[in-house]
């Protein structure tokens, strides 16, 4: 058995194992357990691939498993990682740990719960090892599902609206995404030969333009629903608010992301001339949820909204990096990608905390929330600092890699679209810091506030994962700098050649 | 014709046998042990079901009236799979009080109508295709009135038997252009001779207007709903998993033997039921709170996915049609089966009544999830694959916006599935259904749905085993 499976094979084994579980306290153990080990095994697959990099393997995926499936469709369960898929599967097992005992306290229906949990990363491991387009949409579909039934049941607020609004927007945005793969796939071999799915092979051919223009759309708009492209953002404000601890967490920290990672590795990868072509139309709306989701930041009131606003900006940023197609840029969009996960995980997991205690998401209710809890109160600001792009920290990097990357076209209008996006640093820095100011400074208002407890052992542990995670990327980003880089060479080779 | 030649049509008499069997045996047994007739007949299906894949020898009886290839056989298979786990649901049904001295014959009436789909299936001429047909309806209507103290299912009877004379005529109407056109009831010399002249493109529509009644194709679909409404569940179960299932194989492969020459003309007319089809049966599931209809407008729904795959007309597209209806059997019957538990328990069929289900029937909820998610076409269970390959074989005739609409409308679908699951899991309820055991013959139809729905999947065996076998335009 190949080491990428496993990815796979641990979480379903976790699953079977909740089920043979017979109370509460042994299903969270074996959620913990399970996903302590993904971890461990997602550290390790990190070091491994920068093994073989080192040892001079060059070849564009390692760690390739190839088994035929359906051979008359020529489907494969296919799986390899190039550095950037690494890095996101390094991403998502740090946010899944940290989900784990950000959610410890679930008493209703705990078993269930950590079993949708688990099942959703399944689907988010799975998409980020295929390479074939058949597996990876099959487990965007597992990513997406639980979802509806986390956020109805356990959510909060209008939930059962939120979750159905979620689920639908997403479901239609995989209908569209299904269309542009089947696209893909039957003009896979315009030479003749057998069609395929697997995207190597594909990226290898060249796709009659007609079919670029009809399928680019498709594929981009089905990924750019999951990652908040406007105006298809509309779901996700509503699902994060409602939505649990954990599953914000998992959502905005990693689901998201399958949105930003499929937008390149499939859109434009793929169907590299009309990206070329159309990125105009989807640039200007990138740049609308920017600066769109960061005003709409600024009016909430609630904590959760506005941190699903500030997620549409921040991921807005990132199909907006991928749009500008050269490497500076895309090198940005995975580490904002990254680095965005990590601390969009955190807000949330803090706010669930919080919200935990005060009972309230309502910022002009609360304040002087650093005097009674000052591990939840550091660890926000440190949330907020990264977010705002604070040097030092993970978003900083990411960020000023994206403007450089987007200043180096030269025309009128991405110069314009830059600017208009840069605008959103300091519009985030305004939301940020009006929040913290409220939330953890000044007066407490509440008099029941002041004698709530600071963070339990379980809840340190998840913040403190994170806060590392973070911290990391932000003193020694040239590390994952590098691994990101060298995978993007194959992606970058094949748009130079279509770019004048 | 020699005796061997006389094993080619296994099924069939197989099933006459057992058929009679029953009869006999239900002449001889006293009137208080009826119920064994129960365990009798279901054990006889259940050895007719494993004969069944023994491997049998193909090809024509009675001069080509009757043809049988591993295609066929596999159909048939498929649809007794199908009839062993209803009459494993039935099993609670049948036992009660009401129906203690007509058990024997809802097994009769079941068996016949089998045994008219499966001379359907291996018709070789239009003459056969009609005779199986007849006998596949006509004690069909009994079955739907089989509860006749019950005013909904008399209606439902009523109702079937006639819009099923009326589906009747069009056919033979139909048929009988076709033979004054071609002056032959034969596939094969039908298809020498059919072109596009205008009363030859008359009959086929004829036709096949007949077949859509019977796999209630929109706008044809009018009697669905009342008469799966009205039926017993486990009679609704079969008319729309098995019936259905039937008439489309047999459409199919008539569409793609004997009109392949005039498939410039089925194509568009397949486009428009097809895309109607979907969109009618979504929009009215939605408004539905009885599940019975609930489920009926759901399968209309279905019946359009599956002219997808027939608009595909190529060996893909055929082999995703049998696949999915295959899928379909088990996802549908997984619904129907935690329906008619329930209902048998309590009489309850409406969504509302299902809140809350999972607090107290989680195991139930559970497996009426994973059918609906099958139905709606959401990995892991087999409903994905099998939407997947329906879609890949119109992707691939170039079919894009088709497809485009159908993933919409599988959407739509999934709107509705989830309010099932919704009632279930989210939904509060002060008093839900209470706990019960389910019986043991339903708790074995429902594993066997559940192990189908992973099985058929995942297992890539079995949708290659059916390509090899299928053929195309």
């Amino acid at each position: 058995m190949d080491i990428l499976s496993f990815l796979v094979i641990i979480p379903v084994l976790t699953v079977l194992g909740i089920i043979i579980a017979k109370d509460p306290k042994h299903t969270r153990i074996i959620s913990a357990i399970g996903m302590g080990l993904q971890l461990i095994l997602a550290a390790y697959l990190v070091f491994a691939y920068l093994g073989e990099r080192n040892a001079g393997n060059i070849a564009e995926m390692l760690f390739r498993q190839d088994y035929m499936w359906y051979a008359n469709l020529n489907i494969h369960y296919s799986v390899g990682v190039d550095g950037i898929s690494v890095a996101m599967i390094a991403l998502t097992a740090v946010v899944v740990f940290a989900g784990i005992f950000a959610s410890w306290k679930v008493d209703f229906l705990p078993k269930e719960f950590f079993i949708s949990l688990i099942l959703l990363s399944t689907g988010v491991f799975g998409f980020f090892i295929s390479l074939d387009l058949f597996t990876m949409f099959l487990f965007y579909e597992i990513a997406v599902i639980p979802m509806y039934l986390l956020i109805g049941i356990w959510g909060s607020g209008p939930k059962e609206y939120a979750a159905m609004k979620l689920t639908l927007m997403l479901m239609g945005g995989s209908a569209l995404l299904l269309v542009g793969i089947l696209g893909i796939y039957t003009n896979s071999a315009p030479d003749g030969g057998a069609l395929t799915f697997n995207i190597l092979e594909i990226a290898k051919v060249h796709i009659p333009i007609e079919a670029q223009r009809l399928f680019f759309p498709m594929t981009f708009i089905g990924f750019g629903i999951l990652g908040a492209l406007f105006p298809f953002h509309t779901w996700s404000p509503d699902g994060h608010a409602s939505a649990p601890t954990a599953v914000s967490m998992l959502h905005a920290g990693v689901l998201m992301k399958l949105g930003g990672y499929g937008a390149f590795r499939v859109a434009i990868f793929l169907l590299p001339d009309a990206a070329q072509e159309l990125s105009w139309i989807f640039i200007i709306l990138t740049s609308i949820s920017v600066v769109y989701g960061a005003f709409g930041a600024i009016v909430q009131k609630d904590l959760k909204y506005i941190n699903a606003y500030s997620s549409v900006s921040h991921c807005g940023l990132v199909l907006f990096a991928v749009l500008m197609m050269n490497k500076t840029a895309m090198d940005g969009a995975i580490l904002q990608m990254i680095s965005h996960g990590l601390m969009t995980a955190l807000f949330f997991a803090l706010i669930g905390m919080i919200y935990g205690r005060t009972h309230t998401r309502m910022i002009n209710e609360m304040g002087g929330l650093m005097k009674v809890m000052p591990f939840l109160g550091v660890a926000y600001v440190i949330a907020g600092l990264a977010s705002l792009g604070l040097p030092g920290l993970s978003g900083f990097v990411a960020e000023m890699t994206i403007f450089f990357g987007a200043f180096q076209h030269t025309d009128v209008f991405h110069r314009v679209v830059t600017i208009v996006a840069v605008s959103s640093i300091v519009i985030t820095a305004v939301y940020i810091l009006r929040v913290v100011g409220a939330l953890l400074f000044g007066p407490i208002k509440n008099p029941h506030f002041e004698h709530l407890e600071d963070a339990k052992w379980f809840e340190k542990l998840s913040t403190v994962t994170l806060i590392l995670a973070i911290a990391a990327i932000g003193i020694a980003p040239l590390w994952l700098s590098n691994m990101i880089g060298t995978s993007l060479q194959p992606i970058i080779d094949k748009l130079s050649m279509i770019i004048p | 014709m020699n005796l061997e030649n006389f094993f080619l049509m296994r099924h069939e008499l197989v099933l006459t046998i057992i058929t009679l069997m029953v009869l006999i045996a239900d002449l001889s047994i006293h009137e208080d042990k009826k119920y064994k007739i129960i365990a009798l007949a279901t054990t006889l299906f259940a050895i007719n079901l494993i004969i069944g894949f023994f491997p049998s020898l193909t090809g024509n009886l009675f001069g080509n009236m009757y043809k049988t290839s591993d295609l066929q056989l596999t159909m048939k298979n498929i649809l007794n799979l199908g009839v062993i786990v209803i009459l494993l649901q039935s099993v609670t049904w049948l036992k009660t009080d009401e129906n203690k001295l007509k058990i024997s014959e809802f097994y009769l009436l079941v068996f016949s109508t089998l045994i008219g789909m499966q001379f359907m299936i291996s018709a070789g001429s239009f003459l056969m295709l009609y005779l199986g047909l007849e006998l596949a309806t006509i004690p069909m209507a009994a079955l739907a009135a089989y509860d006749r103290f019950r005013h909904n299912s008399a209606e439902a009877g009523i109702k079937l038997i006639l819009s099923a004379a009326m589906s009747s005529a069009v056919l033979i109407l139909g048929i009988s252009f076709i033979y004054g056109t071609t002056g032959s009831t034969y596939f094969d010399t039908v298809a020498m001779h059919y072109s596009n002249t205008p009363l030859q493109t008359l009959a086929f529509i004829l036709f096949f207007s007949g077949m859509a009644f019977k796999i209630s194709l929109v706008p044809f679909h009018l009697w669905t709903a009342d008469v799966y409404e009205g039926s017993p569940v486990n009679v609704t179960s079969y008319l729309s998993v098995i019936s259905k299932g039937a008439s489309a194989f047999i459409l199919v492969i008539v569409l793609f033997t004997v009109f392949n020459s005039i498939a410039m003309i089925w194509k568009p007319l397949m486009y428009i039921i097809s895309v109607l089809t979907m969109t009618v049966g979504n929009l009215f599931a939605i408004r539905q709170q009885n599940l019975k209809r609930f489920l009926a407008f759901s399968s209309i729904a279905q019946a359009g996915f599956i002219l997808l795959g027939i608009i595909g007309a190529s060996e893909i597209g055929m082999t995703s049609v049998v696949y999915f209806i295959f899928v379909y059997i088990f996802s549908n019957l997984g619904a129907f089966g935690v329906v008619s538990v329930i209902y048998y328990k309590t009489q309850k069929e409406c969504i509302d009544d299902y809140d809350g289900l999972y607090h107290t029937n989680p195991k139930l909820s559970l497996v009426m999830m994973l059918a609906l998610f099958s139905l709606a076409g959401i990995p892991p269970v087999a409903g994905y694959f099998g939407k997947f390959f329906l879609f890949t074989a119109a992707a691939s005739a170039g079919y894009y916006w088709l497809v485009f609409i159908a993933v919409l409308n599988a959407t739509i679908s999934l709107y509705y599935y989830l309010l099932v699951v919704k009632a279930m899991f989210i939904n509060k309820n002060d008093q839900p259904i209470a706990y019960f055991k389910t019986d043991v013959p339903a708790k074995i139809a429902l594993i066997i749905c559940v192990i189908g729905l992973f099985v058929i999947g995942f297992y890539s065996t079995i949708y290659q085993y059916i390509q090899s076998i299928s053929f195309g335009l």
